[in-house]
């Protein structure tokens, strides 16, 4: 584990990250075996900044989340580091990491049911967190409890707010979770798959809602998600996992405007469009299987599923960094794990402004 | 001959939960072998609608029939017969996956419970066949579900409900929790099944492109309604009703220059309740094109274009209101 500095010292720099992820691993140790989950992920994170996480399902992207505050079972074996402005979470007292849960780092899970009290009412446990984390009364916390439903776009919430979670839809416990999570107006939020149960006349609402808290309070988003329009609506940029690794990080325009790696550009032409898919065939989707691994290989681990796939493929791990296509290099944020990145689409990226 | 009764039928079916209206007469038909999906936002009765067919809650009135037998009022023992006939995945699927069995076990509990005898071996291959479909590698049925990603466990309970070769699938919000490969590929398996098993499908969704492919018929409820129904084709190129037409203008588009750019059709941010319905069109109060007579008078069933909608602007001769025109949003292309 890596030394303590000054807690302030990071974020006295403008700028600097709220957050630095550090070569994390996690593994666990299953019935079936050994599991690797994720592998030597590093990331940062700016101040005010989203951020959006992609992958296939079991890529690693929920453990990655969980393992930056301390969240993972017991059954999990982590290295690497994790700073929260300086300070490292990994390994550290529960203590210590129950006060930085809620307050700094809120967590949005992505299955709400299973993270709500089901003995008590939404609003005794939107009004917990306020009553510990900002030493409100109970009558206040209730009365915020009210105001957060609301905003989260819960109708009738001063009645809700009695209800318990077996009482709501799906999509109301979401933005439970959604209001509880940003109750304490947290430095860093961990939404994962925040909208999954919304349709996308409540998911915008939402989305603003997300840029509210960053735009008001400067909070670091690292948002989760399956659905490539809600990366496109908010993030400014994207890290996409494939087993376990970072295998592509640019910023959201490039990244849709070139994917690099193999299985991002898959997962790009897969995206559904509504209105494009009646009566086609058969839906898009990336051949073959993610593996599950016990260990991590030296060598791509997309590449049985590669169109590109050579002998180079299989024998090395390719390393994340800037790669050129056809002479032209890319951003040089626009890092890749490929050893054969895909060509420039034939129409030149236009140059974004944003 | 006598007819083909329906796979499944609900006639004016109704569900309050003390104050809260959540199902407020929806009738529907789905013809054997065909794919029906039941679309609308979060709270509109969706899944309760789901679990008044499998009779996870007594419906307060209203019949339903599955295969032509009324089964409202059947006793649990009867129900019995018809339970390896229906299969559910359920929205929230950590929530309805036992944490003490293993996935294996979980996946093979429908043919225990059928009494079907059959040999370990040929269970545990039926289970690992049911997983490969579903995109799972055959060891993960020596895991605990808790020990699965959320999109695993999402694919557990979809081969699980599989597993019967039921004659009636409800699947609710069966592939919200899959990135989309996974996604198209279980909508891919589900079409391939459907046609060869030819079962029925009850599909609830919140998000449109995802039935797109599947869906034959679709039915879109508001507030524990049914605002508008028709054939896939006619509710995606000519929605009539304004909550349909929000819905399809509101999806987000996986081009962030493009999305940034659009101004998605503003509906109104006056949420209506279960708990209080508004008077007459119970979506008026977020209806860009509301009038008058929208809040003293319920919108009767009109026949447009081969399906039905709830709506006032909505005429047989095929008129229909555009909630593009009410605001400055992108036409839809
Ligand atoms: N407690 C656990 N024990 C064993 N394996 C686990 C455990 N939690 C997760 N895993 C495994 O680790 C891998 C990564 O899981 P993770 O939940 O991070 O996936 P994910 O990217 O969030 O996927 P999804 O999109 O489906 O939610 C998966 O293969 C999963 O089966
Ligand atoms: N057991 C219950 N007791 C009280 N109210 C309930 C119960 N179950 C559901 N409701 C209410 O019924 C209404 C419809 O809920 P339902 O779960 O059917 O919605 P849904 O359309 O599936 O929404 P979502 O897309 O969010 O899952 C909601 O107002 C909900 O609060
Ligand atoms: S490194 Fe090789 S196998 Fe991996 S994505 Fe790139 S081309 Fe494909
Ligand atoms: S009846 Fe009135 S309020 Fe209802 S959808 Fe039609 S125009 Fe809108
Ligand atoms: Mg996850
Ligand atoms: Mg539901």
């Amino acid at each position: 584990m890596t030394t303590v500095e000054s807690p302030g010292a990071a974020s006295s720099v403008l700028g600097a990250p709220v957050l630095e992820i550090r070569d994390l691993s996690v593994s666990f140790t299953t019935e079936g075996g050994t599991v690797s989950a994720v592998d030597r992920v590093s990331l940062d994170l700016a101040p005010g900044e989203i951020v959006g996480m992609v992958g296939e399902s079991g890529c690693g992207k929920s453990v990655t989340a969980m393992s930056i505050a301390g969240l993972l079972p017991s059954s999990a074996r982590i290295s690497g580091s994790v700073r929260l402005r300086g300070t490292e979470l990994v390994g550290t007292r529960e203590s210590v990491l129950r006060r930085v849960r809620g307050k700094e780092i809120a967590y949005i899970f992505q299955e709400p049911m299973t993270s709500l009290n089901p003995v008590l009412t939404v609003g005794r446990q939107i009004g917990e967190v306020l009553q510990v984390h900002e030493r409100m009364s109970r009558p206040a916390a209730r009365a915020r409890a009210v105001e957060l439903l609301s905003l989260v776009g819960i109708p009738s919430a001063s009645k809700r707010v009695d209800n318990y979670p077996h009482q709501l839809s799906g999509g109301m416990r979401q933005r439970v979770m959604i209001a509880m999570a940003v109750a304490c107006g947290p430095k860093v939020l961990v939404a994962d798959e925040p909208t999954t149960a919304l349709d996308v006349t409540v998911q915008a609402g939402i989305l603003q809602v997300l840029r509210d808290l960053r735009d008001r309070l400067g909070t670091t988003i690292l948002i989760i998600t399956h659905d490539l329009g809600v990366i496109a609506d908010v993030a400014d940029r994207v890290v996409v996992m494939y087993a376990g690794r970072v295998v592509e990080r640019a910023q959201v325009t490039d990244l849709f405007a070139h994917p690099l790696h193999r299985y991002t550009a898959g997962l790009l032409s897969a995206s559904p469009t509504p209105g494009k898919h009646a009566g086609t065939a058969r839906l898009q989707e990336i051949p073959g299987l993610v593996p599950v691994l016990s260990s991590q290989p030296d060598a791509c681990t997309f590449a049985d599923r590669c169109p590109a796939a050579d002998s180079q493929c299989r024998e090395s791990a390719p390393p994340l960094e800037v790669v050129g296509t056809g002479g032209a290099l890319a951003a040089k944020d626009h890092l890749a794990a490929c050893w054969h990145p895909c060509p420039a689409p034939r129409t030149q990226p236009q140059e974004t402004d944003l | 001959m006598t007819p083909q009764p329906n796979a499944l039928e609900l006639e004016d079916l109704v569900m309050h939960f003390g104050p809260v209206r959540a199902v407020d007469g929806v009738s529907l038909a789905i013809p054997k072998g065909r794919v029906t999906a039941l679309v609308g936002e979060s709270g509109s009765g969706k899944s309760t609608v789901g679990r008044c067919v499998v009779r996870l809650v007594e419906p307060t009135a209203g019949v339903v029939r599955i295969g032509g037998t009324d089964v409202t009022h059947l006793s649990r023992r009867q129900l019995r017969r018809h339970r390896s006939e229906v299969s559910i995945v359920f929205q929230d699927p950590a929530g309805s996956l036992d944490p003490r069995m293993l996935v294996g076990d979980v996946v093979a509990e429908p043919l225990r419970l059928s009494g079907e005898r059959i040999s370990r071996r040929d269970r545990e291959a039926r289970v690992a066949t049911e997983l490969g479909r579903v995109g799972l590698r055959a060891e993960v049925a020596r895991r605990y579900p808790h020990e699965l990603s959320g999109g695993q466990r999402q694919r557990v309970s979809i081969a699980r409900a599989l597993i019967s070769e039921p004659t009636l699938l409800i699947a609710d919000e069966p592939t919200s929790a899959l990135d989309v490969s996974v996604q198209a590929s279980v909508l891919n398996l589900l079409a391939d099944l459907q046609r060869d098993i030819g079962f029925a499908c009850l599909f609830i969704t919140h998000d449109l492109s995802a039935v797109e492919y599947l869906a034959d018929e679709i039915a879109v409820m508001y507030l524990g309604q049914l605002v508008e129904t028709g054939s896939r084709e006619q509710i995606f190129t000519r929605p009539a009703h304004p909550y349909t037409q929000a819905l399809l203008a509101a999806a987000p588009v996986a081009d962030p220059v493009r999305q940034r750019q659009r101004q998605p059709v503003l509906l109104g941010d006056d949420l209506p309740s279960a708990l209080d319905p508004p008077s007459g069109c119970r979506f008026r109060t977020r209806c860009p094109l509301a009038f008058d007579r929208c809040a003293t008078e319920v919108p009767a069933q009109v026949e447009v274009g081969g399906g039905k909608a709830a709506c006032h602007l909505v005429q047989p001769d095929g008129t229909r209101p555009d909630v593009r025109t009410a605001d400055n949003s992108e036409v839809l292309s």
